[in-house]
């Protein structure tokens, strides 16, 4: 069975092609192809911009991807898209261009939950079997676990996400957003040596990151107007490498705290990280540290599967599809507010 | 702009590990230096995700105490693993030391080192309610109608013991942040105890006050008795109804407890579910 997927709840359009050959054998990626909008430095994207790039891209892309796969229209079974969540404007302009081919190639639609997407792609590319899920994105920040029939959550942020707080540092900064500001900071980390004291906001398996947002802002600003500070311990000068760097120490144990609080808690030794954040080399090293001591593993992907992609939603609507879900064209509809857990996994024991 | 090419093939980053090596871990469980040439080592009671707990003795061997240990992080930043080591042991001990003060039903702190990330307590013999109370609930199930009501009152009076027990701890201004039945003691241990009607007998001890914290906000305290609600109907479903006793004598606990319980309402309005803002 093949199904085409497309995705555009924030500053991506992807489109991706999935084969699923019989049952038991690993999917075939057909073809994956993405397209970002890259606001300038300082500016973050908006939603009617995203939306425009999208609404502006969305048919190229996918003739591409068609070509690419070397398929037909008549061999593509069902058009998956992402219902949510996701920014209201950009999640539209995917949902009109996936009904309109729904109705051009009279093929049934299939919504997805694009958390959900990112979980089934990552369990596919890794072969993780049951793990804890770690996922970390721009509007996304979760500790998951599967149980009867539902990736419930055990931990979330409470206020933003983890990968807004890096991205709106990015912006205080002003570094380019290209290809990512998380890409930027990581870089940029890599330089930085100073630890900067910055709030740390774990409360049981949730956590915060407005707070940590606030400190490194006014850290920010203190250096900006005084550049020769130095740090009271080691007398070193700080500079923004630093800043990036205590931002990353800080935020990323955060994460790995509250996911072997939820391993402990479930008794489970995997950890899949998923998520645009999940790109992070520090964040995958700190969590293999963390899953040794326990015992364990972690699974990660790369950017093709971390980073918002067509061929996830292809993925896990193509899993929903063959186990009989359809979204008919009166009801797909998108959804800004869709959570993880409200989704039935029906094509899970 | 460039359109990103595509790749046929995917590999993971990392690849899948072997799974014959994922076993425990391979080097034995770490101990505070102090401890290291101890001729009776402390022996391992459990592990969770930030401490070790093993029960050794304090001073003489007829002692007998718990031992906190909360070995450093690899995975963090020295100074930050530091920092909060020092934190957590030291706001745990403060907690204790309040609650011990203001005669709330808690273990003594013996010992402890902050740098080291150690924290000496007193040793609580008995047993945790969950296991109690499981052991009782199947006793009943084995029995027949007649004696149920008379049961039924002795579970009753534990769970307004239990109940008393957090009023007064909130009413000295804390917080728990992680009540569940595993974290409830009951007193006492020998035989002669474990003899039916006694099983739910002893003293309420609360324990585990990692995640404890100073506050007197009615939010928090609310936020206490509904993580006891969830972990309680879960934990004993059968149990469950009982649970409003627990909370009539909450109710009469300390002066302020009634806001707290009309708070009670709204959290679990609200639960844990929080909308996504994707």
């Amino acid at each position: 069975m093949i199904a085409i997927g497309l995705e555009g709840s924030a500053n991506k359009l992807g489109v991706g092609i999935i084969s699923h050959p019989s049952p038991g054998k690993a999917a075939i990626i057909l073809s994956n192809i993405r397209h970002t909008f890259v606001s300038p430095p300082g500016e973050g994207f908006l939603p009617k911009d995203t939306a425009k790039h999208h609404r502006s891209w969305v048919i190229k892309l996918v003739k591409q991807a068609m070509a690419q796969a070397k398929v037909t229209i008549k061999d593509v079974d069902c058009i998956c898209y992402t219902k949510g969540p996701g920014m209201g404007a950009p999640l539209q302009s995917v949902a009109v261009a996936a009904r309109m081919l729904s109705l051009l190639w009279q093929k049934e639609l299939v919504g997805v939950n694009h958390c959900v997407g990112h979980i089934e792609m990552g369990r596919e590319i890794t072969g993780a079997q049951n793990p804890v899920v770690l996922y970390v994105s721009g509007g996304n920040t979760q500790v998951i676990a599967y149980a009867e029939q539902r990736y419930r959550i055990f931990g979330e942020a409470l206020d933003i996400a983890v990968g807004n707080c890096l991205d709106r540092f990015a912006r205080t900064l002003e570094i380019s957003n290209d290809p990512a500001p998380g890409y930027n900071i990581e870089q940029l980390a890599k330089k930085g040596k100073v630890l900067l004291d910055l709030p740390y906001a774990v409360k049981g398996m949730d956590c915060s990151f407005s707070g940590i947002l606030a400190s490194i802002d006014i850290l920010a600003a203190e250096l900006k107007a005084n550049p020769e500070q130095r740090d009271p311990i080691t007398g070193e000068i700080v500079t923004t490498a630093d800043l990036c760097f205590s931002l990353q120490e800080t935020v990323y144990a955060m994460l790995v705290e509250i996911t072997e609080r939820a391993m402990a808690h479930v008794g489970s030794r995997q950890v899949l990280i998923v998520g645009g954040v999940g790109c992070n080399e520090r964040l995958q090293e700190m969590m293999g540290l963390m899953a040794k001591d326990r015992g364990g593993s972690v699974f990660a992907t790369d950017e093709r599967f971390c980073i918002d992609n067509g061929i996830m939603i292809a993925h896990a609507g193509l899993l929903a599809y063959k186990t009989g879900f359809r979204t008919p064209l009166e009801e797909s509809t998108c959804t800004q507010r869709f959570r993880t857990d409200e989704v039935f996994v029906k094509w899970r024991d | 702009m460039e359109i990103e090419p595509a790749r046929p093939i995917p590999a993971p980053a990392l690849a899948p590990p072997d799974l014959s090596q994922v076993g425990p871990p391979s080097s034995p469980l770490p101990l505070p230096k102090i401890f290291a040439n101890d001729p009776a080592p402390p022996t391992l009671v459990t592990q969770g995700a930030e401490a070790l707990l093993y029960r050794t003795t304090y001073l003489l061997p007829s002692i007998a105490c718990a031992l906190k240990y909360r070995p450093s992080k690899p995975y963090r930043h020295p100074i930050l693993d530091a920092r909060l080591t020092k934190h957590r042991i030291l706001s745990e001990a403060r907690v204790l030391v309040k609650c011990r003060k203001e005669g709330v039903p808690v273990p003594a702190v013996f010992a402890l080192d902050e740098k080291e990330g150690w924290l000496m307590i007193e040793w609580i013999e008995g047993e945790v309610v969950r296991i109690r109370l499981n052991e009782w609930l199947q006793r009943r199930k084995e029995e027949g109608e007649e004696l149920r009501a008379r049961h039924e009152a002795v579970l009753k009076g534990l769970m307004a013991r239990i109940g008393s027990a957090i009023g007064r701890m909130h009413g000295v201004g804390i917080v728990h942040g992680d009540l569940t039945t595993s974290n409830l003691m009951l007193r006492g241990g020998s035989e002669d105890l474990l003899a039916d009607d006694k099983i739910l007998e002893g003293e309420v001890v609360l324990i585990d006050f990692g995640l404890a914290s100073q506050s007197t906000a009615d939010e928090d305290r609310a936020v206490d008795l509904y993580v006891l609600e969830r972990a309680f109907g879960s934990t004993h479903p059968r149990a469950e109804g009982l649970f409003s006793e627990l909370l009539v004598s909450y109710g009469k606990s300390f002066k302020g407890a009634t806001v707290v319980l009309k708070k009670l309402e709204d959290v679990r309005m609200r639960g844990r579910k929080r909308s996504m803002l994707g």
